[in-house]
C-alpha cells in the first residue's frame, strides 16, 4: 500500500464538487430540522391532549427508527405509492425530518425555561400575545438555543453520508464512485474523512465559542 | 380547590388598602384575579363600572374574550414579588418598552418619562444597568417605576418586598409610602409588613382561609383588633401595636 498523489490529483475535483452537494444538504436539511422542529415543539406545548400525545408519539417513532430506513422509505418506497422525489429531496426531508425531533426538544426547552413570571409581567403590561413572543419570550430563549441547534448542524453533517445510499452523490460517493471504477481505496477515502474533518474541527470549536459566549450571560 | 369564598369586597376609587395574613389565605389571589392572571369558577368582578370577567352580549353575561380583557388590563398594573424585570433589556429599556408597545408613546417621550421615573425611586444613575447588576431592591424600584409609566389607575402590589434581604426593605417601602400619599390612584398591597400597612393603608384587611376575617381602619384592627384570629395573628408581629 502506498500513496500515489496522481490518484489524488485525478480524485480531487470529484470530492470538491461532492463536498458542495454536503454542505447544501446539511444546510437545507437543517433548515428544514429547525423550522419543523419549531412547528413541533409549539404542538408538544398545545394545550390539547390529543396533539400532544399524537407529536409526542409521531416524534418517538421519528427518533427510534434509523435515518437510513427512513430514507430508504423516502426513496424507494413512497413512489409505490405514486409520490416520486429526487434523491437529493428524499435526502434533504429524510435528514430534516429525523433530526426535527431533536431540534423540537432544543426549543420546547428554551422556550419552557422562561420563567413563568416573565409570561405574567407582560400581561400585567398588556403586551398582546405576538409582542409577548417576540419581545419577551423569544429574546430570552434563543440565545441558549443557538450552542445545541449548532451541534445538531454538525451531527447532520456528519450523518449526510447515509445520502449515499439513496444515490445522492455527496462527498462520500462520490469518493466510493470512483474507489469502485478503479480500485482505488487509500486516496479517496482518505481525502474524503480529511475533509470532513476540516470542516468539522473548525465548526465544533465555534459551537464551544457559541456556548460559552451564550453561558456567561447568565 | 377553593382559594376564595364567598368574597365580598368593594374598593374605593383612589383608596389604599393593605391585605394581610397568614400564606396561602387567598390575599395574593385576589390581586392575581385583578390582573387576570387567574380565573374565577364563580362570581363577578367589577372594575371602573365593567364586568373584568364577564362581558355582555344581547343582553346575557358570558365569558370575557381576549379583547375585553385586553381592554381592562389597561388601567391595571402590578408588581410582584420576585421582581419580572425583563433580564435581556436595561433599567430604562424596561420602563420604555412598555410604553411604546402598549401605549403607543414616540420613543422619545417614553425614554423621558422613564428617565423621570426612575428619578423618582432613586435610580437615575442605574438607567443602563441590567437587572443582574442591580440589586434585588434596586430591580423591584425599576419594576415599580415600569408599571407606574403605564399609568394605571389600580395599582397592585404582590408582596414586593418579602423576596429582598432585610436591609434592602426599607428603600422599597419608602418609594411605596411616597406613592400612596402623593397618587389617586388605587392601590391594593399584599404584606407582611405591619408597620407599613399601617402608614400606607386607609384600610386593612385581614385574612384567614380565603375569607375576610376583619377589616377596618388601620389604627385600629393593629392596636384593637375584635376578632381573636386577627388578634393571633397580630400577635407573631411584636413590633406592632
Amino acid at each position: 500500500m502506498h500513496w500515489d498523489w496522481a490518484v489524488a490529483a485525478e480524485v480531487f475535483p470529484r470530492l470538491m464538487a461532492g463536498l458542495v452537494v454536503t454542505v447544501q444538504a446539511t444546510f437545507v436539511g437543517a433548515a428544514l430540522a429547525y423550522a419543523l422542529g419549531l412547528v413541533l415543539a409549539i404542538l408538544k406545548m398545545s394545550e390539547n391532549r390529543a396533539v400532544r400525545w399524537t407529536v409526542y408519539w409521531l416524534s418517538e417513532f421519528i427518533r427510534r427508527t434509523p435515518l437510513l430506513v427512513q430514507l430508504y422509505f423516502l426513496f424507494y418506497v413512497l413512489p409505490d405509492l405514486g409520490l416520486f422525489l429526487s434523491p437529493f429531496l428524499a435526502g434533504v426531508i429524510g435528514l430534516g425530518l429525523h433530526f426535527s425531533t431533536y431540534t423540537s426538544e432544543v426549543f420546547r426547552a428554551g422556550i419552557e425555561n422562561v420563567p413563568k413570571g416573565q409570561w405574567e409581567a407582560a400581561k400585567s403590561l398588556n403586551y398582546t400575545m405576538a409582542q409577548t413572543w417576540t419581545r419577551v419570550v423569544l429574546p430570552q430563549s434563543i440565545p441558549p438555543m443557538i450552542p445545541p441547534l449548532a451541534n445538531y448542524l454538525i451531527t447532520m453533517f456528519k450523518e449526510t453520508p447515509l445520502l449515499a445510499a439513496i444515490t445522492v452523490v455527496e462527498l462520500f460517493n462520490a469518493a466510493n464512485i470512483y474507489s469502485n471504477s478503479y480500485y482505488k481505496y487509500l486516496e479517496p477515502m482518505t481525502l474524503v474523512g480529511a475533509l470532513f474533518l476540516l470542516v468539522s474541527i473548525p465548526s465544533a470549536y465555534a459551537a464551544m465559542w457559541l456556548e460559552q459566549k451564550y453561558s456567561r450571560r447568565n | 380547590m377553593k382559594v376564595l369564598d364567598s368574597l365580598n369586597l368593594e374598593v374605593a376609587a383612589g383608596e389604599k388598602l393593605a391585605l394581610i395574613g397568614p400564606s396561602g389565605s387567598g390575599k395574593t389571589t385576589i390581586l392575581r384575579i385583578l390582573m387576570t392572571l387567574e380565573t374565577i369558577s364563580a362570581g363577578q368582578v367589577v372594575v371602573n363600572g365593567d364586568y373584568l370577567w364577564h362581558e355582555e352580549k344581547d343582553g346575557k353575561l358570558v365569558d370575557a374574550s381576549e379583547a375585553h380583557l385586553h381592554k381592562m388590563r389597561n388601567d391595571i398594573g402590578m408588581v410582584f414579588q420576585h421582581f419580572n424585570l425583563f433580564p435581556h433589556l436595561n433599567a430604562v429599556q424596561n420602563i420604555e418598552q412598555p410604553q411604546v408597545l402598549v401605549r403607543k408613546t414616540s420613543k422619545s417621550e417614553a425614554r423621558d418619562k422613564a428617565m423621570e421615573l426612575l428619578g423618582l425611586v432613586g435610580l437615575s444613575d442605574k438607567a443602563n444597568h441590567f437587572p443582574h447588576q442591580l440589586s434585588g431592591g434596586q430591580q423591584q424600584r425599576v419594576a415599580i417605576a415600569r408599571s407606574l409609566a403605564m399609568d394605571p389607575k389600580i395599582m397592585l402590589f404582590d408582596e414586593v418586598t418579602s423576596a429582598l434581604d432585610p436591609e434592602l426593605v426599607d428603600e422599597v417601602l419608602t418609594v411605596l409610602r411616597k406613592l400612596a400619599s402623593d397618587s389617586d390612584t388605587t392601590m391594593l398591597t399584599v404584606t407582611h409588613e405591619m408597620n407599613f400597612a399601617r402608614d400606607f393603608a386607609d384600610r386593612v384587611l385581614f385574612f384567614d382561609k380565603g375569607k375576610i376575617v376583619e377589616s377596618g381602619d388601620p389604627k385600629i384592627i393593629f392596636s384593637d383588633p375584635s376578632e381573636p384570629r386577627t388578634r393571633a395573628f397580630l400577635s407573631k408581629y411584636i413590633n406592632v401595636s
